[in-house]
Protein backbone atom coordinates (compact mmCIF):
# COMPACT_ATOMS: atom_id res chain seq x y z
CA UNK A 1 0.00 0.00 0.00
CA UNK A 2 2.51 2.47 1.20
CA UNK A 3 5.14 1.19 -1.52
CA UNK A 4 2.24 1.43 -4.56
CA UNK A 5 1.84 5.41 -2.87
CA UNK A 6 5.33 6.04 -3.05
CA UNK A 7 5.66 4.54 -6.92
CA UNK A 8 2.39 6.76 -7.85
CA UNK A 9 4.30 9.95 -6.36
CA UNK A 10 7.31 8.90 -7.76
CA UNK A 11 6.29 7.90 -11.11
CA UNK A 12 5.28 11.56 -11.24
CA UNK A 13 7.98 14.09 -9.43
CA UNK A 14 10.52 11.70 -9.31
CA UNK A 15 11.15 12.35 -5.64
CA UNK A 16 14.35 9.40 -4.91
CA UNK A 17 16.47 11.51 -6.09
CA UNK A 18 16.03 13.88 -3.13
CA UNK A 19 15.92 11.78 -0.37
CA UNK A 20 18.56 9.42 -1.41
CA UNK A 21 20.66 13.00 -1.35
CA UNK A 22 19.98 13.55 2.17
CA UNK A 23 20.13 9.99 3.68
CA UNK A 24 21.77 7.47 1.28
CA UNK A 25 25.49 8.10 1.79
CA UNK A 26 28.00 6.04 3.30
CA UNK A 27 29.28 5.85 6.83
CA UNK A 28 33.14 6.00 6.81
CA UNK A 29 34.53 3.22 9.01
CA UNK A 30 36.34 5.40 11.52
CA UNK A 31 32.62 7.01 12.38
CA UNK A 32 30.70 3.97 12.87
CA UNK A 33 30.80 2.68 16.28
CA UNK A 34 30.18 -0.82 15.04
CA UNK A 35 33.51 -0.58 13.79
CA UNK A 36 35.49 1.07 16.86
CA UNK A 37 33.58 1.82 19.77
CA UNK A 38 35.03 5.16 20.82
CA UNK A 39 33.00 6.54 17.61
CA UNK A 40 30.68 7.54 19.58
CA UNK A 41 32.12 10.50 20.64
CA UNK A 42 30.71 11.24 16.70
CA UNK A 43 26.46 10.89 17.47
CA UNK A 44 26.80 13.72 19.96
CA UNK A 45 25.41 16.63 17.13
CA UNK A 46 23.14 14.01 16.05
CA UNK A 47 21.73 13.91 19.01
CA UNK A 48 21.72 17.39 19.49
CA UNK A 49 19.70 17.68 17.19
CA UNK A 50 17.16 15.19 18.04
CA UNK A 51 16.70 16.79 21.25
CA UNK A 52 16.51 19.88 19.36
CA UNK A 53 14.19 18.24 17.85
CA UNK A 54 11.62 16.96 21.05
CA UNK A 55 12.10 20.53 22.02
CA UNK A 56 10.36 22.44 19.28
CA UNK A 57 7.47 19.64 19.49
CA UNK A 58 7.04 19.96 23.14
CA UNK A 59 7.19 23.69 23.02
CA UNK A 60 4.47 23.83 20.35
CA UNK A 61 2.04 21.49 21.74
CA UNK A 62 3.10 23.64 25.61
CA UNK A 63 2.05 27.35 23.36
CA UNK A 64 -1.99 25.62 23.40
CA UNK A 65 -1.93 26.55 27.04
CA UNK A 66 0.37 28.85 27.46
CA UNK A 67 -0.61 32.57 27.84
CA UNK A 68 2.54 34.88 27.80
CA UNK A 69 0.77 37.59 30.21
CA UNK A 70 1.67 38.64 33.68
CA UNK A 71 -1.73 37.56 35.06
CA UNK A 72 -2.55 34.54 33.39
CA UNK A 73 1.45 33.04 32.54
CA UNK A 74 1.90 31.45 35.95
CA UNK A 75 -1.76 30.03 36.19
CA UNK A 76 -1.97 28.54 32.92
CA UNK A 77 1.46 26.44 33.28
CA UNK A 78 -0.14 25.57 36.69
CA UNK A 79 -3.04 24.47 34.96
CA UNK A 80 -1.22 22.78 32.03
CA UNK A 81 0.96 20.87 34.66
CA UNK A 82 -1.81 19.74 36.82
CA UNK A 83 -4.74 19.31 34.99
CA UNK A 84 -4.03 18.56 31.57
CA UNK A 85 -3.33 14.73 31.07
CA UNK A 86 0.55 14.27 30.23
CA UNK A 87 1.02 18.34 30.84
CA UNK A 88 3.68 17.28 33.20
CA UNK A 89 5.31 14.91 30.53
CA UNK A 90 4.79 16.90 28.17
CA UNK A 91 6.59 20.40 30.28
CA UNK A 92 9.02 17.94 31.67
CA UNK A 93 10.33 16.91 27.82
CA UNK A 94 10.81 20.76 27.34
CA UNK A 95 11.99 21.76 30.51
CA UNK A 96 15.13 18.52 30.71
CA UNK A 97 15.31 18.93 27.18
CA UNK A 98 16.41 22.58 27.59
CA UNK A 99 19.42 22.07 30.00
CA UNK A 100 20.56 18.12 28.05
CA UNK A 101 20.37 20.33 24.61
CA UNK A 102 23.15 22.24 26.43
CA UNK A 103 24.98 19.37 27.28
CA UNK A 104 25.19 17.50 23.93
CA UNK A 105 25.90 21.07 22.64
CA UNK A 106 29.03 20.90 24.37
CA UNK A 107 30.04 17.62 24.03
CA UNK A 108 29.70 17.86 20.34
CA UNK A 109 31.87 21.41 20.61
CA UNK A 110 34.59 19.32 22.64
CA UNK A 111 34.53 16.43 20.16
CA UNK A 112 35.66 19.02 16.99
CA UNK A 113 37.74 20.92 19.01
CA UNK A 114 39.71 17.97 20.31
CA UNK A 115 39.60 16.16 16.91
CA UNK A 116 40.91 19.12 15.29
CA UNK A 117 37.90 19.78 12.86
CA UNK A 118 37.17 23.08 12.85
CA UNK A 119 40.74 23.39 10.74
CA UNK A 120 40.33 24.24 6.89
CA UNK A 121 38.03 23.80 4.73
CA UNK A 122 35.65 23.66 7.66
CA UNK A 123 36.37 26.99 9.47
CA UNK A 124 33.36 28.67 8.59
CA UNK A 125 30.89 25.41 10.20
CA UNK A 126 32.72 25.83 12.97
CA UNK A 127 31.54 29.49 13.29
CA UNK A 128 27.81 28.56 12.38
CA UNK A 129 28.17 26.15 15.12
CA UNK A 130 29.44 28.98 17.57
CA UNK A 131 26.26 31.05 16.21
CA UNK A 132 24.37 28.34 16.86
CA UNK A 133 25.19 27.62 20.87
CA UNK A 134 24.48 31.88 21.05
CA UNK A 135 21.37 30.84 19.78
CA UNK A 136 20.06 27.87 22.04
CA UNK A 137 21.71 30.19 25.32
CA UNK A 138 19.43 32.70 24.16
CA UNK A 139 16.36 29.86 24.04
CA UNK A 140 17.44 28.87 27.66
CA UNK A 141 17.88 32.46 28.53
CA UNK A 142 13.91 33.64 27.26
CA UNK A 143 12.44 30.38 28.37
CA UNK A 144 13.36 30.72 31.55
CA UNK A 145 11.25 33.75 32.23
CA UNK A 146 7.86 32.30 30.67
CA UNK A 147 6.87 30.33 34.07
CA UNK A 148 6.70 33.45 35.49
CA UNK A 149 7.44 32.40 38.72
CA UNK A 150 9.63 33.67 41.26
CA UNK A 151 12.73 32.18 40.09
CA UNK A 152 12.22 33.17 36.98
CA UNK A 153 11.86 36.79 37.66
CA UNK A 154 15.02 37.13 39.58
CA UNK A 155 17.07 35.06 36.95
CA UNK A 156 15.64 37.64 34.53
CA UNK A 157 16.41 40.12 36.20
CA UNK A 158 20.02 39.17 36.60
CA UNK A 159 20.42 38.56 33.04
CA UNK A 160 18.79 42.00 31.84
CA UNK A 161 21.54 43.72 34.66
CA UNK A 162 24.15 41.60 33.04
CA UNK A 163 22.98 43.09 29.70
CA UNK A 164 22.92 46.50 31.04
CA UNK A 165 26.61 46.04 32.27
CA UNK A 166 27.46 46.44 28.54
CA UNK A 167 29.77 49.69 27.89
CA UNK A 168 27.81 51.98 26.33
CA UNK A 169 25.01 51.13 25.27
CA UNK A 170 24.10 49.02 28.35
CA UNK A 171 20.99 50.67 29.03
CA UNK A 172 19.30 50.71 25.80
CA UNK A 173 20.00 47.01 25.80
CA UNK A 174 18.39 46.52 28.72
CA UNK A 175 15.18 48.19 27.56
CA UNK A 176 15.32 46.86 24.19
CA UNK A 177 15.36 43.59 25.84
CA UNK A 178 12.74 44.47 29.19
CA UNK A 179 10.85 46.96 27.11
CA UNK A 180 11.31 49.07 29.63
CA UNK A 181 13.60 51.26 31.41
CA UNK A 182 13.01 49.70 34.88
CA UNK A 183 10.41 47.30 35.07
CA UNK A 184 10.69 44.11 34.62
CA UNK A 185 6.75 43.08 33.35
CA UNK A 186 3.94 42.70 31.04
CA UNK A 187 6.53 44.01 28.24
CA UNK A 188 9.62 41.77 29.42
CA UNK A 189 7.37 38.28 28.99
CA UNK A 190 5.47 39.65 25.72
CA UNK A 191 9.05 40.60 24.56
CA UNK A 192 10.80 37.30 25.46
CA UNK A 193 7.54 34.76 24.54
CA UNK A 194 8.25 36.64 21.21
CA UNK A 195 11.76 36.37 20.86
CA UNK A 196 11.56 32.61 22.52
CA UNK A 197 9.24 31.21 20.11
CA UNK A 198 9.30 33.18 16.97
CA UNK A 199 12.92 35.14 16.30
CA UNK A 200 15.32 32.44 17.57
CA UNK A 201 13.68 29.61 16.20
CA UNK A 202 13.76 30.96 12.72
CA UNK A 203 17.53 32.10 13.37
CA UNK A 204 17.69 28.33 14.30
CA UNK A 205 16.34 26.76 11.29
CA UNK A 206 18.55 28.99 9.16
CA UNK A 207 22.12 28.81 11.43
CA UNK A 208 21.34 24.54 11.10
CA UNK A 209 20.22 24.02 7.78
CA UNK A 210 23.41 25.83 6.37
CA UNK A 211 25.40 23.83 8.86
CA UNK A 212 23.77 20.72 7.36
CA UNK A 213 24.44 21.61 4.24
CA UNK A 214 27.68 22.39 4.56
CA UNK A 215 28.64 18.68 6.40
CA UNK A 216 27.01 17.56 3.21
CA UNK A 217 29.21 19.40 1.10
CA UNK A 218 32.50 19.27 2.69
CA UNK A 219 31.74 15.74 4.19
CA UNK A 220 33.24 14.18 7.76
CA UNK A 221 36.39 15.00 8.61
CA UNK A 222 38.93 11.70 8.27
CA UNK A 223 40.60 9.73 10.80
CA UNK A 224 42.86 11.38 13.54
CA UNK B 1 13.71 -23.12 4.43
CA UNK B 2 13.39 -21.97 0.68
CA UNK B 3 15.43 -19.92 0.01
CA UNK B 4 12.05 -17.00 -1.14
CA UNK B 5 11.01 -17.58 2.46
CA UNK B 6 14.17 -15.96 3.67
CA UNK B 7 14.40 -12.86 5.30
CA UNK B 8 17.83 -11.14 3.66
CA UNK B 9 19.83 -9.39 6.14
CA UNK B 10 18.72 -6.21 4.43
CA UNK B 11 15.22 -6.75 4.93
CA UNK B 12 15.54 -7.98 8.68
CA UNK B 13 17.82 -4.49 9.41
CA UNK B 14 14.74 -3.05 7.71
CA UNK B 15 12.14 -3.78 9.94
CA UNK B 16 13.98 -3.77 12.74
CA UNK B 17 15.18 -0.34 12.63
CA UNK B 18 11.98 1.23 11.36
CA UNK B 19 10.59 -0.71 13.93
CA UNK B 20 12.33 0.86 16.70
CA UNK B 21 12.49 3.96 14.79
CA UNK B 22 8.80 4.07 14.84
CA UNK B 23 8.65 2.96 18.75
CA UNK B 24 10.96 6.01 19.93
CA UNK B 25 8.55 8.38 17.51
CA UNK B 26 5.68 7.50 19.12
CA UNK B 27 7.14 7.60 22.93
CA UNK B 28 7.65 10.93 21.84
CA UNK B 29 4.65 11.93 20.11
CA UNK B 30 2.08 10.33 22.28
CA UNK B 31 2.26 12.38 25.73
CA UNK B 32 2.09 15.62 23.11
CA UNK B 33 -0.74 13.99 21.03
CA UNK B 34 -2.71 12.82 24.38
CA UNK B 35 -1.58 16.26 26.00
CA UNK B 36 -3.35 18.46 22.77
CA UNK B 37 -6.76 16.36 22.60
CA UNK B 38 -7.15 16.20 26.27
CA UNK B 39 -10.17 18.81 25.64
CA UNK B 40 -12.15 16.81 23.70
CA UNK B 41 -11.98 13.46 26.18
CA UNK B 42 -12.38 15.43 29.07
CA UNK B 43 -16.06 14.97 30.40
CA UNK B 44 -18.13 17.94 31.24
CA UNK B 45 -19.29 18.25 34.28
CA UNK B 46 -23.32 18.84 34.81
CA UNK B 47 -24.09 22.13 35.75
CA UNK B 48 -25.61 22.61 39.70
CA UNK B 49 -29.37 23.41 39.66
CA UNK B 50 -29.22 27.66 40.44
CA UNK B 51 -31.98 29.64 41.41
CA UNK B 52 -33.96 31.86 38.92
CA UNK B 53 -37.50 33.21 39.91
CA UNK B 54 -40.16 32.78 42.26
CA UNK B 55 -42.98 30.66 40.52
CA UNK B 56 -45.41 33.06 40.90
CA UNK B 57 -43.98 35.69 38.47
CA UNK B 58 -44.23 32.69 35.89
CA UNK B 59 -47.01 33.79 33.47
CA UNK B 60 -48.48 31.98 30.49
CA UNK B 61 -46.74 34.85 28.52
CA UNK B 62 -43.12 34.20 28.03
CA UNK B 63 -41.08 36.10 30.23
CA UNK B 64 -36.93 36.28 30.17
CA UNK B 65 -35.53 35.54 33.06
CA UNK B 66 -31.40 36.16 34.09
CA UNK B 67 -29.23 34.83 36.52
CA UNK B 68 -25.53 34.24 36.70
CA UNK B 69 -23.45 31.15 37.75
CA UNK B 70 -19.72 30.99 38.18
CA UNK B 71 -17.98 29.74 35.36
CA UNK B 72 -14.38 28.17 35.90
CA UNK B 73 -12.52 28.21 32.12
CA UNK B 74 -9.15 26.18 32.67
CA UNK B 75 -7.49 28.86 34.91
CA UNK B 76 -9.98 31.74 34.40
CA UNK B 77 -12.85 31.83 36.77
CA UNK B 78 -15.55 34.31 36.02
CA UNK B 79 -19.45 34.99 36.36
CA UNK B 80 -21.42 34.92 33.60
CA UNK B 81 -25.04 35.68 32.52
CA UNK B 82 -28.07 33.23 31.64
CA UNK B 83 -31.08 34.19 30.23
CA UNK B 84 -34.37 31.96 29.87
CA UNK B 85 -37.72 32.41 28.36
CA UNK B 86 -40.11 31.06 30.83
CA UNK B 87 -44.19 30.81 30.97
CA UNK B 88 -47.00 28.53 31.53
CA UNK B 89 -48.07 26.83 28.87
CA UNK B 90 -52.14 25.65 28.26
CA UNK B 91 -51.80 22.61 30.63
CA UNK B 92 -50.07 24.52 33.15
CA UNK B 93 -46.55 23.02 33.07
CA UNK B 94 -43.59 25.13 33.35
CA UNK B 95 -41.87 25.64 30.04
CA UNK B 96 -38.22 27.33 30.11
CA UNK B 97 -36.32 27.75 26.81
CA UNK B 98 -32.96 28.94 25.90
CA UNK B 99 -32.69 31.95 24.23
CA UNK B 100 -30.00 30.62 21.77
CA UNK B 101 -31.05 30.45 17.92
CA UNK B 102 -30.33 26.75 16.38
CA UNK B 103 -29.40 28.04 13.21
CA UNK B 104 -26.30 30.67 14.16
CA UNK B 105 -26.56 30.95 17.84
CA UNK B 106 -27.95 34.96 18.08
CA UNK B 107 -30.07 35.71 20.67
CA UNK B 108 -33.82 35.15 19.93
CA UNK B 109 -36.58 37.73 21.98
CA UNK B 110 -40.20 36.82 21.94
CA UNK B 111 -42.66 39.15 19.69
CA UNK B 112 -39.87 41.48 19.40
CA UNK B 113 -41.03 41.41 15.52
CA UNK B 114 -44.45 43.31 15.15
CA UNK B 115 -45.63 41.00 12.29
CA UNK B 116 -45.22 37.80 14.55
CA UNK B 117 -46.48 38.85 17.50
CA UNK B 118 -46.72 35.33 19.00
CA UNK B 119 -43.37 33.96 17.75
CA UNK B 120 -39.70 33.94 19.02
CA UNK B 121 -37.93 35.99 16.21
CA UNK B 122 -33.56 36.23 15.89
CA UNK B 123 -32.97 39.88 14.43
CA UNK B 124 -29.94 38.05 12.41
CA UNK B 125 -31.53 35.95 9.61
CA UNK B 126 -34.87 36.54 10.21
CA UNK B 127 -35.62 33.01 12.36
CA UNK B 128 -38.40 32.17 13.61
CA UNK B 129 -40.12 29.94 16.45
CA UNK B 130 -43.45 28.74 17.52
CA UNK B 131 -44.25 29.49 21.65
CA UNK B 132 -43.47 26.26 22.50
CA UNK B 133 -39.89 26.25 21.23
CA UNK B 134 -40.24 24.56 17.40
CA UNK B 135 -39.07 26.29 15.40
CA UNK B 136 -41.08 27.40 11.89
CA UNK B 137 -40.38 25.66 8.51
CA UNK B 138 -38.91 27.80 5.72
CA UNK B 139 -37.16 30.21 8.06
CA UNK B 140 -33.07 29.44 8.70
CA UNK B 141 -33.29 27.40 12.28
CA UNK B 142 -33.57 23.79 11.29
CA UNK B 143 -34.19 22.84 15.35
CA UNK B 144 -36.29 24.09 17.87
CA UNK B 145 -35.00 26.14 20.90
CA UNK B 146 -33.51 23.99 23.54
CA UNK B 147 -35.05 23.13 27.13
CA UNK B 148 -33.54 24.00 30.69
CA UNK B 149 -33.86 21.48 32.71
CA UNK B 150 -35.60 22.83 35.66
CA UNK B 151 -37.36 21.56 38.73
CA UNK B 152 -39.86 23.55 41.38
CA UNK B 153 -38.61 23.63 45.16
CA UNK B 154 -39.88 25.44 47.81
CA UNK B 155 -41.89 27.99 45.65
CA UNK B 156 -39.06 28.60 43.85
CA UNK B 157 -37.53 27.58 39.89
CA UNK B 158 -34.75 26.13 39.63
CA UNK B 159 -32.86 26.00 35.87
CA UNK B 160 -30.06 23.47 34.82
CA UNK B 161 -28.64 22.87 31.91
CA UNK B 162 -30.45 23.79 28.01
CA UNK B 163 -30.69 20.40 26.54
CA UNK B 164 -31.27 20.12 22.68
CA UNK B 165 -34.85 18.13 22.35
CA UNK B 166 -34.45 16.88 19.14
CA UNK B 167 -36.40 16.63 16.07
CA UNK B 168 -37.24 20.13 14.25
CA UNK B 169 -38.95 20.67 11.24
Amino acid sequence: MLQKIYDWVDERVDITPLWRDIADHEVPEHVNPAHHFSAFVYCFGGLTFFITVIQILSGMFLTMYYVPDIENAWKSVYYLQREVAYGQIVRGMHHWGASLVIVMLFLHTLRVFFQGAYKKPRELNWVIGVLLFFVMLGLGFTGYLLPWDNKAYFATQVGLEIAAATPFIGDQIRTLLAGDPSIVGAQTLTRFFAIHVFFLPAALFGLMAFHFVLIRKQGITGPL
Amino acid sequence: MSDKKRVSRRQFLNYTLTGVGGFMAAGMLAPMVRFAIDPVLTKKESGDFVSVASVDEITNEPQRFEWTIDQVDAWYESEVQKTAWVYRNENDEIVALSPICTHLGCTVDWASNEEYPNEFFCPCHGGRYKKNGENIPGTPPTAPLPHFEFKVEEGMLYLGEAKDTGGGV
